[in-house]
This record gives structure tokens, sequence and C-alpha cells, in this order.
């Protein structure tokens, strides 16, 4: 065992949970006005209806949902990828997994909210949680609105536990470290954990568990938030292919806001030694990898939607491609493919600033990709006559900045209490490889056997 | 609590502890082994191998079916709501809620059953130490018949031994 390293990863990790600069004050201080800003658009909001919305006859939805979509997808960065690394034991995924699990959990908790803020009479929110009602009017379990309510919960409550399971075994660090309050309240949060060989494997084959239950969750709350359009027959809707196609999306937009939020980490938490270029490399493939689907998901929907030439599709089709939403729509290519692709397609591009840069064109991009999906639609349906616009009011691009401000601010706490990478998965990954039996030399030389 | 234990600079020297108390006659459950990290190169750790874990999570995956699917046909049935010419009990939408009711199920009876086996939380008296958290190997044993012996036996590779009482 590696005692230097046993003794510098806890002083290295846990040095924000010990010490605190004025800066975290100062950054906590700047997120929660903005997101205080936000509360109060929203209390206004619900004062004077959702009226003071831009929602309006024909386009019902806009910012909020476009918020719900996109955070949605945003929380496919985490749970999903770190369980399918931690499934085929890439080992490069030790310092990545919680800086990506924590940010499913408060995208989910964010990207869940606005259903209920885009509700008139948000108290009755209750409604949509299937119980036998005295209006007689069981939730319609046909409804796609209710799928979400099922899909939304089951992976909440799956990432959150995947996020806090492994944390376990290092809060019983901390505990062990720590004095006063804090030996207390991490001593809690330890749960008495011991250590023992039996803990640590039920802990890993839950851990196994939950990672193979978890991926065809993850799939299907983006498929099932699809759904909640390609049910309806609206004009480019009702398509086949917006299953994977959000799935594709929600990847790509979860895979940029991991790598933000792991350049931010490294740079403001001196995690150098554990978060290296290898990693901003590895995630910048997946990145360009999920650039290249999305292209092609948007090259396959609009080819058959042109060559069909259905009058109802193609007003939206001309209205994105050269009409009022075009400058949208050509700003979320260039964000999604044009600046990208070169950057990460390239190795020598393909540095942490390059990454992050693409990231931040990538999230900008998806957004709106996810607003044209919403709003073009509802303004477009099939009958001319009920054709519409939307612009958003101020409350609501208030509470959308105040989205991002709330991940940021529940970001900055959650690694201010809890270490942020997984101590004692990093030491797992520092042990040497055992050496193979016979029997598995024998096994493995004959993978590349050929017959004859 | 009375026990037993040293603690090992490296899981080298745990495991010739581990094997120096068997051989001093001490039964393979009774011995302790705490670390801050799996090690799951090393004979000692794969003594609790043995886990229904999977079978239980498979058998969490068949409830939440159960449930889930009684849940949507038998509600479907009792307020029955005619909805755009689909059945009553509508197979193909249900097998939406079934599905994350299955997966939900899963997740919790592996959950629960991590608590109840690993036995978390654990509040009660317990042997621990907190330098297993700095890094070394705690090879020990709960109530030992003659502790005497069994410090000799741990006695190894420079071990630090303590006893409890």
């Amino acid at each position: 065992m590696n005692r230097t390293l046993n003794k510098r990863l806890p002083d290295d990790l846990l040095r924000p949970l010990f010490h605190t600069s004025v800066w975290f004050y100062a950054l906590v201080a700047a997120l929660g006005s903005v997101v205080l800003a936000g509360l109060s658009a929203y209390a206004y909001q619900v004062y004077n209806g959702i009226g003071v919305t831009g929602d309006n006859w024909p386009v019902f939805w806009g910012f909020h949902e476009t918020n719900f979509v996109f955070w949605i997808g945003i929380s496919h960065a985490g749970t999903l990828i770190s369980a399918i690394l931690r499934l085929v034991n890439a080992t490069w995924r030790r310092p990545v997994t919680r800086c990506a699990e924590a940010i499913t959990v408060f995208a989910l908790m964010i990207g869940a909210l606005f259903p209920i803020v885009h509700l008139g009479r948000p108290w009755l929110f209750f409604w949509l949680v299937p119980y036998p009602s005295a209006r007689e009017i069981w939730p319609n379990f046909r409804s796609p609105l209710v799928w979400d309510f099922f899909a939304i919960n089951t992976y909440l409550t799956g990432s959150l536990l995947f996020l806090l399971l492994p944390m376990i075994p290092d809060f019983a660090l901390v505990r062990d470290r720590a004095t006063g309050w804090r030996h207390r309240i991490y001593g809690a949060l330890a749960l008495g954990w011991q250590g023992t060989t039996k803990q640590w494997h039920r802990l890993e084959s839950a851990m196994q568990i939950m990672a193979i239950a978890i991926i065809p969750v993850a799939v299907s709350v983006h498929t099932i938030v699809s759904f909640d359009f390609s049910m309806a027959t609206v004009p480019m809707w009702h398509s086949t292919i917006f299953g994977p196609y959000f799935v594709a999306g929600a990847i790509f937009s979860g895979i940029a806001a991991l790598i933000i939020a792991m350049a931010l980490l490294r740079r403001f938490l001196h995690l150098e030694e554990y978060l290296h270029p290898v990693h901003f490399q590895n995630l910048g493939k997946l990145l360009l990898l999920m650039s290249l689907l999305w292209v092609y998901f948007v090259f396959a929907e609009r080819l058959t939607v042109w060559y069909g030439n259905e009058p109802s599709e193609m007003a939206v089709f001309w209205a994105t491609q050269r009409g009022a939403y075009a400058p949208l729509f050509w700003t979320m290519v260039i964000c999604n493919f044009v600046i990208p692709f070169p950057i990460l397609a390239l190795r020598r591009l393909r540095t942490i600033p390059g990454t992050v840069v693409a990231s931040l064109t990538v999230l900008v991009g998806m957004w709106l990709e996810r607003f044209l999906i919403i709003v073009p639609s509802l303004a477009h349906k099939q009958i001319p006559y009920t054709w519409g616009s939307y612009s958003p009011r101020p409350v609501e691009i208030v509470m959308a900045v105040a989205a991002f401000a709330a991940m940021g601010l529940l970001y900055v706490l959650f690694a201010k209490f809890v270490p942020i990478v997984s101590i004692w998965e990093l030491k797992v990954g520092d042990h040497p490889r055992p050496a193979l039996t016979p029997v598995e030399k024998d096994e493995a030389a004959g993978l590349w056997r050929t017959q004859p | 609590m009375k026990a037993v234990y040293g603690l090992y600079a490296d899981p080298d020297s745990a495991q010739r502890a581990v094997d120096a108390l068997r051989a001093a006659g001490v039964a393979n459950r009774d011995i302790l082994v705490m670390s801050s990290e799996p090690f799951e190169e090393y004979e000692f750790s794969h003594r609790d191998k043995a886990t229904w874990l999977h079978w239980i999570a498979g058998a969490g995956g068949a409830s939440g079916f159960t449930v889930g699917y009684f849940l949507t046909s038998i509600t479907e049935q009792l307020w029955p709501i005619k909805t755009s010419g689909m059945p009553i009990v509508a197979g193909w939408p249900n097998a939406v809620v079934i599905f994350e009711l299955t997966m939900l199920g899963a997740i919790l009876a592996t959950v629960i059953t991590l608590f109840i086996t690993a036995k978390l939380p654990n509040r009660g008296p317990r042997l621990y130490d907190p330098e297993v958290s700095d890094g070394y190997i705690l090879v020990g044993v709960d109530n030992p018949p003659d502790a005497a012996r069994l410090e000799a036996a741990l006695a190894i590779d420079g071990a630090r031994v303590k006893t409890t009482s």
C-alpha cells in the first residue's frame, strides 16, 4: 500500500471541508442573490397569475418547458456516464464519478421543479400524484405527464442513492479526522461505517447492481420526456425518432456540463493532481461522438420531414430554416457542431480550455435546441389561422437564469461539505493489478485465438 | 467491548495476521478485518463474498413489476376513463409505469438489503480504531477466549497490538 498516497489523498481532497476561503462566501452570496431574484420572480408569477409570462395562445409552452427539458437532459451527465464507466471498469472514471453524479441529482431537482413552476395553481401540484381523489378522477396512466412523474421520481431516487452510497466510507474518513460539530455531523452521516470486509463487499455488489439498473432508467427518463411531445399530433413532434434523439441530446449536454464542472473544480479546488488532462481528453472524445450523433439525428429528422413535404410540417420546417426562428436554428447548429467539431476532433485543440469552450457552446446550442423543438411547432399547428408567436417575458428570463445560479449554488455547497472526489475509489485505483492465474491467462489468450 | 487487534501498515501483513489467527485456532467467521479501502486482491477480503444481493434485487424488481401491473390495471378498472379510443386497460402505456416501478423495486431492494447485511446504521458499541482511516488495516477478534495467545499471534510485521476491555 502506498503510505504517502494514504496521507496525501485525504489532505488534498478534504481541504475544502476544513478550510473556507473568502471566495466561497463571495460565490455563495453572488449565486444566492440570483437564486433569490428567481424566487422573487416566481412569487410575482404566482401572485399575478401565469399571464405575466409570455405563454399565450397558441404557444402555451415556452421558457419553463424549455428549462424542464434542458435540465432533465443535463441530468444525464452523471449517473448514466458513471454507471457505464463503472460497469466497463474504466479506471480513469475514479476521480470523475462523484462530480458527475452530483450534477445528475441537482439537475433533476431543478428540472423537476419547472412543470410545477408552470402550473397556474402550483399548490395543486399533487394532482399529478396517482392517488384516489375526491373528484373520482384517478390520474390517467395513459397521459405522458403521469409517466413523467414515475420516471423522474424513479431516476431521482436511484441517482440519489447511487450518489450517497459510495459517500458513506468517505464520511467515515471525515468523521475520524474531524472534531467538534463536524465529528458529530459526519459521524451521523457515516452511519457507523467500520470498513469491514463484509461492508465493502456489500457496498461494491450494491453499486454494481445499481449501475445495471440505473442505465435503462436513465434512458427511459429522457425517452419519456420526449413522449410528452411525440405522443401529440403536433407538426414535427409526432416522430418515432424523438426518443433516441432526446436521449442523445441529453447525454450530449450532460457531458458538456460535466466538463465545465470538472474544469471549475480543478481550477478552484486545486485538483490538478486528480483531474488530469487525460480525463478531459476522454470526455472530449465522448462529446465529439455525441456531437456527430446529434448531427445525424437532426439530419435524419429534417430530411424525412422535407421529403414527406406535409404542409403542416413544412410550415415549422421553413420557420426554423429561413423564417423567424432561423437565427436561433443556425446558432444552434454552429454551437452544437461547427464550433465543437474541429476543437474536439483535433487532438492539438482537445485541451482543457478547448474542451471547456466546446462544452460552453454545446450548452448554449442544446438550450436553443430544446426551445426550437417546443416553440415553433406550437406556433405553427395544422390550421394556419391559429398560428402565433412567442416572446419570453422578464419573469421567465430571470427564472431561467436563476436555474443556472441554483445549479452553481448547490454544486458549490456540495463541494464544500462533501469530498468531491471519491477518496476510497481513488485509493483502489492505485492498487497494483493482480497477477493472472494460469487459467485466466489461458482465457485471455483464447480471446485472440482464431478458429482454424 | 472486549477485543484484541493489531494495526497493519500494508495488506500483505494483514493477510499474514489473518493466517496467524487461523493457525491459532480462531474460526474464520470470528476474524474481523477493517480497512479504509477494499482489497479485492487479497484472500482475507473474500471471506464474506457469498451474497444473495443479486437475487434479492431480482425479487425486488419482480415485486415492483407486480405492484406496477396491479396499480395500473386495477385502477383503470375501478376508475374507467375513456381516452382517445384506447382500451380501458391499455397495455402499451401501462408498460411505461410498470417498467419504472420494476426498476424502482430492484433499486430499493438492493439498498435495503445492503443496509441490513452491512449492519448500517450501526450506533451500538463496536470494535473500531480511527487509525483505520489513516490507511492502517485492523485485524482482530471480538471477545477473544485467550487474549494473551492471540496478542502473540497478531504481533507480526511490526504491528501495534491493542487490547480493549
